[in-house]
C-alpha cells in the first residue's frame, strides 16, 4: 500500500510521538480533522502493510542497564550466509541481523548481528554462542563496541524535525 | 524504576491496543489504572528512560531508503566530524565505536536517490571517505529489552 495524503498527514502529526492522554487517537485526529476511529483504522492498515513497524516505546538501553552494545560482524561464506543469518537472527539476544556487502580490502564482513548486554562479558558470551552456531562457515569476526551515542532519533526517515521525543 | 515501571516498559514494547482508551486497557492488564499509567509513561519519557512513545515508521516501506555508513575519523578531528555528520538531518543515528572505523551512522531518506548525494556531501564537508554498507537482507528486527 502507498500512504495517501491523510496517512502522510497522520505520519507527520505523530513523528514526534503519540500524545499521552486518555484518548490519544482522538487527540491526533482532532488536529487533522478526522475521527479517532479513522486514525485507528489508518494505523491498523499501516501496521499491516509494515509502514509502521509497531506502536510503542523505545527504551534508552543504557538507562535499562544494558551498558554494553556490541555490533558483531562476521565473514560468512556466501553460500551459507542466508541460512545461517536466519538462525543468528532468531537467537533471542540478537536485536538486528543483516547481510551487507563486503568492501574489500577495507571490510571483509558480510553478516552483522547486534548484541546487547549488561556488560562486555555478557556480550562476549553471546558472541561466543553465535561463533558456535556459525562454525567453520565463519572465516573471521570482530565485535565493535559502542563508546558513545552521538545522535539517535526514533524515526527511520528524514523529516524536518530531527529529534523525536515523547510528547506528554 | 519500580515493578510497575518495568512491567509497563516491557508491555509497551509489544502491541499497543488500537482502542479508544488504550491506556485504560494496558492498565487493566497490569492491574493499575489509566491515570497512573499515563503519569508513569510521562515520567519515564521525561527522565529519559524512554526516548520515544508512538508509532515507529519504516522509511523503506514508505518508499524511502536507509543505509549504514562507516568512517575512519582521525582522533584529533573526531568531535568536529561528529558535529558535521550528526548535523545532517538525513543522519538518523550516529555512534562512536571502538574500531579503526570509529564512526557508524545511519542515513534515512524519503527518496532512495538521495543516499549517494548525502554521502557525497558528507565526504565533501569532512574530506573523509564514507564506506556505504546498505543492507542486502534482513534476518530479524525487533529489539526487546527486559526492564
Amino acid at each position: 500500500m502507498k500512504p495517501d495524503a491523510v496517512d502522510r498527514a497522520l505520519i507527520a502529526a505523530t513523528r514526534e510521538g503519540l500524545p499521552l492522554c486518555e484518548r490519544p487517537f482522538e487527540a491526533v485526529g482532532a488536529r487533522l480533522g478526522i475521527s479517532g476511529a479513522e486514525v485507528r483504522q489508518r494505523f491498523a492498515r499501516m501496521l499491516e502493510a509494515g509502514i509502521i513497524r509497531r506502536i510503542g516505546v523505545v527504551p534508552n538501553h543504557y538507562r535499562l542497564g544494558y551498558r554494553a552494545n556490541g555490533m558483531s560482524v562476521w565473514d560468512v561464506a556466501d553460500e551459507a550466509v542466508d541460512r545461517l543469518g536466519s538462525e543468528v537472527g532468531a537467537l533471542p539476544f540478537v536485536s538486528h541481523c543483516y547481510r551487507r556487502p563486503r568492501r574489500l580490502p577495507d571490510w571483509p564482513y558480510n553478516l552483522f548481528a547486534m548484541v546487547h548486554g549488561r556488560d562486555r562479558a555478557e556480550v562476549e558470551r553471546k558472541v561466543a554462542e553465535i561463533a558456535r552456531l556459525l562454525g567453520d562457515a565463519a572465516r573471521g569476526h570482530e565485535v565493535l563496541y559502542s563508546r558513545r551515542i552521538l545522535k539517535k532519533t526514533g524515526l527511520r526517515a528524514r523529516f524536518p524535525e530531527e529529534r523525536t521525543r515523547c510528547s506528554a | 524504576m519500580d515493578a510497575l515501571d518495568r512491567r509497563l516498559v516491557n508491555r509497551l514494547q509489544g502491541g499497543f491496543p488500537l482502542s479508544e482508551r488504550p491506556f485504560a486497557e494496558i492498565a487493566r492488564e497490569l492491574g493499575s489504572d489509566e491515570k497512573t499509567v499515563i503519569a508513569r509513561l510521562a515520567r519515564l519519557c521525561e527522565e529519559g528512560v524512554l526516548t520515544r512513545f508512538g508509532p515507529l515508521f519504516d522509511a523503506e516501506r514508505m518508499g524511502g531508503a536507509v543505509t549504514l555508513c562507516a568512517m575512519e575519523v582521525p582522533e584529533d578531528r573526531f568531535e568536529e566530524v561528529a558535529a558535521i555528520v550528526s548535523g545532517f538531518p538525513e543522519v538518523a543515528h550516529n555512534y562512536e565505536r571502538d574500531h579503526r572505523l570509529n564512526m557508524w551512522f545511519v542515513i534515512a531518506v524519503t527518496e532512495p536517490r538521495e543516499i549517494p548525494r548525502v554521502i557525497r556531501r558528507i565526504e565533501e564537508r569532512t574530506a573523509l571517505a564514507v564506506l556505504n554498507l546498505p543492507k542486502e537482507r534482513e534476518y530479524f528486527l525487533e529489539l526487546r529489552l527486559d526492564a
